[in-house]
């Protein structure tokens, strides 16, 4: 029976669903989840709400932190909004049970290793994975532990490798949602491959980087005091209120276009996976309508999330510059860290993409021609890279201050020029020369292109943050150097571990690359770009044959018989 | 409303060291490790030797350098928690039991004057015996600073108001200016043109650190007379 509902109509809340059966369990769970998270949202609004109380009465107010309240607690509104929106409208377009229908060879191939068991090999990469990532939840007990002096900082070099890591790993995770937002919206239909492995090392890496500061910490045990008496005015608060908001709306994000899979998968799955699939499956059962709300939801998500996204790096970078410490105190730094970010990301999304396509067998939807494109993307943000690095450093050069000058000397020839010269080859020479001919633009290249990228963003941040605190204004009065730690190291390696691990379980929880996405790129998608292309031309009297496929005869005639 | 400053006549300044020393017994600093290397020492007022010309005509500028206190400080912006903070008096303390450690203040800070805890502190026994009751002791994993010893204006306020008197400025003296057998370093009110700061603020001599920067330190140093 096909629901002819026209009219908009609410999800109700009985026990009995309008067909009269009864409500199962995972209704009850979403509708729970759903007001925890308005629950959620109110607590963000009360504590704003709290401190600027707060701060208006002992007058030491900060004006823009109300700006910054309301902006954030705002976001979160409407993540709540979506979802709510989402779970209304699904349940009020279902129609009985998801359909059984036939699996065809997308969906063959893509839920493959998801249902498959796993392989030694498989087990074997978890195994050492979780084994590095346990050593360095050991380091990091060792650092609570002892204190922050098992690591190599001393006097005037308070920061290290842990805030270089922070930099590195939420720079890594603008990759996902920032470039399948931007794809999304900008309607590349080469983005069904590849969006969802992208939104996954966001979410994924996010969490790392969060960590890494949290190692920064000398006092974990009082984190909360960021929330009884934070200071607005300090950008690290900033950078608590935007990546918080960025971790919430890329999950959301990871989150909307996983629903059709799951609904497909939860047939399928047995053991604890059923349930959980069922429960994710927010009440999909494939009609029009849902998907209609589907892809409202997600596009008002690529939408939202793009700003925030931009503003995590920016607001990353101003920890930096919003000091007054030389080559910190830089008004570049925003864009600067934004393009590298994008930059890091992109090249480490090109490598999880490789991997996948090797060890999933996915050579049949991860093709070249998606390494070809994201490799040109990758080429522009090299580009980038380069004119950002020399706007930095030529304006530093060129006004030659005393304070800056001792730190510029220190990075192009000094003690620091090893790495800055290591750097601008990875980051520069060795992806410009890769990247910029189709011939090596291929799988192995951009590859290759992507590893010399990600150790040349490491160092780049490294060198950021390091020179300026070796070389302060008085230097006669504090200097050091800095070598990091065996420990530090093994954070850095467990950090990154940690981030292998949880991606490869992802991949095989759920499916790597969206199936539906997939299935209707192949089915609709180039009938509608033959249309939309026709529709950037004037209308001929004989309608011209353009797109991916000729269009048959008689659609050509019905489309210009519209016009 | 009194603004508390410190002046540093270097003319009279000799280098012994004795401010430093007395710094540090009166804060309860610890040691430090002999087996670490100097940069995880803690000395809230060091002194900066600078070496002038060459030998045989080598001439060494000592400079005491303590906390600057700027009346527009960097590092309290930055901090996440509200740990450190300017009050009306124009002191910038921290409060170590609010601190989260993160070092954003101290990478903040222009003069490199704070300080972290890499370690618990350490003191070997009979120095323990020599600590002062009036300063907490700071843990692991915390900022400090020069605070200009604020328990000391703690006990003359409270001296004052036992008495019933309004608080004498000359009541309140830090540790290194008690300690200066040059008489080098006065303390006392910058806004009061009488007392002996406020004098040195307007002398020609007078200059601070970093002064371009615009932070406004509250430590005046008399340049030597040539």
């Amino acid at each position: 029976m096909k629901s002819r509902r026209t009219q908009w109509a609410p999800r109700q809340f009985s026990p009995r669903s309008s067909r009269g059966a009864p409500r199962d369990w995972a209704f009850w769970v979403q509708v729970s989840g759903l007001v925890g998270f308005w629950m959620f949202v109110a607590t963000i609004w009360g504590w704003f709400g709290y401190r600027t109380l707060e701060l208006l009465r002992l007058g030491d107010v900060w004006q823009p932190a109300i700006v910054l309240g309301v902006v954030v607690s705002t976001l979160f509104v409407v993540y709540a909004s979506v979802l709510t929106y989402l779970f209304v409208r699904l349940g009020a377009a279902a129609d009985g049970p998801a359909p059984d229908l036939p699996i065809d060879s997308i969906e063959e191939k893509l839920t493959e290793g998801v249902l498959k068991p796993w392989s030694w090999r498989y087990k074997l990469t978890v195994g050492i994975l979780a084994g590095l990532f346990a050593w360095a939840l050991y380091c990091w007990y060792r650092e609570v532990h002892e204190g922050l002096g098992v690591t190599g900082l001393g006097r005037p070099i308070f920061w290290g490798l842990f805030i270089t890591d922070f930099v590195f790993f939420i720079g890594i995770s603008h990759a996902g949602t920032l470039v399948s937002a931007i794809l999304r919206l900008a309607q590349a239909e080469w983005r069904r491959a590849i969006t969802r492995s992208a939104e996954a090392i966001t979410v994924l890496v996010l969490f790392f980087g969060a960590w890494s500061i949290l190692l920064d910490l000398g006092r974990i045990d009082r984190i909360l005091n960021v929330f009884e008496s934070g200071r607005m005015e300090s950008p690290l608060l900033w950078d608590v209120c935007s990546i918080t908001t960025y971790l919430f709306g890329s999950t959301i994000y990871l989150y909307l276009p996983l629903i059709p899979d799951l609904a497909l998968l939860r047939r399928r799955v047995t053991g604890i996976r059923k349930p959980l699939y069922h429960l994710m499956s927010f009440g999909w059962t494939g009609t029009e309508k849902q998907k209609h709300a589907l892809e409202r939801a997600i596009g008002v998500m690529a939408v939202v999330v793009l700003p925030v996204a931009v503003s995590v790096h920016t607001v990353v970078s101003w920890v930096f510059s919003m000091t007054i410490q030389p080559l910190w105190h830089s008004t570049v730094f925003g864009p600067y860290f934004v393009a590298g970010a994008i930059f890091s990301g992109i090249a480490a999304l090109l490598i999880a993409m490789a991997i996948v396509r090797r060890f999933m067998g996915l050579e049949r939807f991860l093709k070249p021609v998606h390494f070809n494109y994201l490799g040109m993307l990758l080429f522009v943000m090299t580009c980038l890279w380069g004119y950002f690095t020399t706007c930095e450093f030529l304006t530093a050069f060129y006004g030659d201050e005393p304070t800056e000058r001792h730190i510029l000397h220190e990075k192009l020839v000094g003690g620091f020029a090893p790495l800055i010269w290591t750097m601008v080859v990875c980051c520069f020479v060795i992806p410009i020369a890769i990247l910029a001919r189709k011939k090596t633009r291929s799988v192995t290249g951009c590859v290759v292109a992507s590893c010399t990228i990600l150790v040349g963003m490491w160092i780049e941040r490294y060198t950021i943050v390091v020179p300026t605190l070796q070389r302060p204004r008085l230097e006669e009065y504090a200097s050091a150097s800095y070598f990091p730690t065996f420990l530090e190291w093994s954070l850095l390696v467990g950090a990154c571990a940690g981030f292998c691990l949880l991606y490869v379980l992802f991949a095989r929880l759920f499916p790597i690359i969206s199936i539906w996405e997939v299935r209707e790129g192949r089915e609709e998608a180039p009938e509608q770009v033959a249309e939309r292309v026709r529709d950037y031309f004037p209308t001929a009297e004989e309608p011209a044959a353009v797109g991916l496929r000729r269009p048959s005869a008689e659609k050509t005639a019905g489309i210009g018989a519209r016009r | 409303m009194t603004r508390w400053a410190m002046s540093i006549d270097l003319d009279l300044c000799t280098g012994c060291g004795t401010c430093a020393v007395a710094c540090a017994q009166e804060n309860n600093l610890p040691p430090g490790d002999p087996e670490e290397t100097m940069d995880r020492l803690i000395r809230w007022l060091e002194l900066v030797v600078e070496e002038e010309g060459e030998y045989p005509h080598v001439r060494a500028r000592v400079l005491p350098m303590p906390c600057q206190h700027c009346d527009r400080p960097p590092c309290i912006k930055v901090c996440p928690v509200n740990a450190t903070y300017r009050n009306p008096q124009g002191l910038v303390p921290q409060i170590y039991h609010r601190c989260i450690g993160c070092r954003y203040c101290v990478s903040a800070c222009p003069f490199t004057c704070k300080h972290f805890n890499w370690w618990d502190p350490v003191w070997p026994e009979p120095l323990q015996r020599g600590l002062n009751p009036d300063v907490s002791i700071r843990t692991r994993g915390v900022t400090e600073k020069c605070n200009f010893c604020l328990h000391r204006l703690q006990d003359a306020r409270e001296a004052a108001a036992v008495a019933g008197e309004e608080l004498d400025p000359a009541s309140y003296r830090t540790a290194c200016q008690e300690a200066c057998p040059a008489r080098a370093i006065r303390f006392g009110d910058i806004d009061d043109a009488e007392s002996e700061v406020g004098a040195a603020a307007h002398h020609p001599r007078a200059n601070q650190l970093l002064e371009d920067l615009g932070v406004e330190p509250k430590v005046i140093y008399l340049t030597e007379r040539s």
